[in-house]
């Protein structure tokens, strides 16, 4: 094994991990010994400027994220899709054929959708 | 064990730098204690002005003021502390993560200030939370805060990490939890935490 080409690599690997891991080890092991936790309930509570918090904590979510959502659909995964279907598509039967045109069809309806929408263009 | 002060300082004139974990340990936790945004009243203008420019409190390592007491180190509690307001401040100290230091700034926060003959004004935070640093002043200086944020990182210096005298932060049988005061139809309930009023005097290792 020593004399494989790859040795060296591989004692570059193992050194490389260990350069990263042992920092996080010996801080791991120092928290063990001095950093003992001390958890109870007022500690963990949810943070509202001091006060007690009703219910969990909001996290805000924008809905206008929606349309990044439909428009990656679109671009990137039916890209993905469509490359392996265009390369075998005439080995395939009918019924695969049309279910793939069914997908790509929901699809369009969502680029139609946007199109119309006006959020192709640059603003 | 610690190396002999002669000794160290013989070696340091030969190049040589001698250092216990514990002095490197506390050397790095009193370079960067970070404040929480906590300011009341009048006091808090004078931290403010302490943060700024002229006597700049970033060069002494509290860089940012954390909104979160997740994140923070210090509660600085600048201000008359009302009863109405004291429940906060005690959640918001049992909230932030150990190690935790308190400086009570200005007369109110330690005994209540020129205030004290009234009937909403807690007469000083130290009846409920342990506190480090007292400042006294109406309001204390900027120099005052920045001294008092000297002792603070001394008394940091001075804190073991074995043995019986170490911080309650290192020993997982001491207090973590500090019961958070309600209102009650005259006064709050309790009116002071046991083992924190009456406040224990301590001093410190070396006078300034």
């Amino acid at each position: 094994m020593v004399s494989s080409p790859y040795f060296s690599l591989a004692v570059l690997f193992v050194v490389a991990l260990a350069f990263g891991l042992a920092p996080l080890g010996l801080a791991w092991l120092w928290a063990k010994a001095f950093a003992p936790p001390k958890p109870n309930p007022t500690k963990n509570a949810i943070y509202e400027c001091g006060l007690e918090s009703k219910g969990d904590a909001w996290v805000q979510f924008r809905s206008a994220y929606y349309l990044y959502g439909i428009i990656f659909l679109i671009f990137d995964v039916e890209a993905v899709f469509l490359l392996p279907f265009a390369v075998a598509f005439t080995g395939l039967s009918a019924a695969a054929c049309i279910a793939m045109l069914v997908f790509v069809l929901l699809l369009i309806e969502g680029l139609a959708w946007a199109w119309a929408k006006g959020v192709l263009t640059w603003a | 064990m610690a190396v002999d002060q002669e000794l160290k300082i013989e070696l340091g004139k030969q190049g040589i730098f001698v250092a216990t974990i514990e002095e490197l340990y506390n050397w790095g936790r009193r370079s960067s204690v970070w404040p929480m945004q906590f300011g009341l009243a009048c006091c808090a203008i004078e931290m403010i002005a302490t943060t700024m420019a002229r006597y700049d409190m970033a060069r002494f390592g509290a860089e940012v003021f954390r909104p979160s007491p997740r994140q923070a180190d210090l509660m600085i509690v600048s201000g008359t502390v009302t009863k109405k307001m004291a429940p906060q401040v005690v959640r918001l100290y049992n909230q932030m993560a150990e190690p935790r230091y308190v400086i009570a700034m200005g007369a109110c926060a330690i005994s209540g200030g020129p205030f004290k003959q009234g009937y909403n004004v807690l007469k000083g935070i130290d009846r409920y939370i342990p506190v480090d640093v007292h400042i006294p002043g109406c309001p204390p200086r900027p120099e005052a805060l920045l001294q008092a944020f000297m002792t603070l990182q001394k008394k940091i210096d001075e804190q073991h990490l074995t043995g019986e005298g170490r911080p309650r932060f290192l020993d997982s049988n001491a207090q973590g939890e500090f019961p958070v005061p309600v209102q009650a139809e005259h006064d709050l309930e309790p009116t002071s935490n046991q083992g924190v009023w009456p406040v224990q005097i301590q001093g410190l290792g070396t006078r300034d």
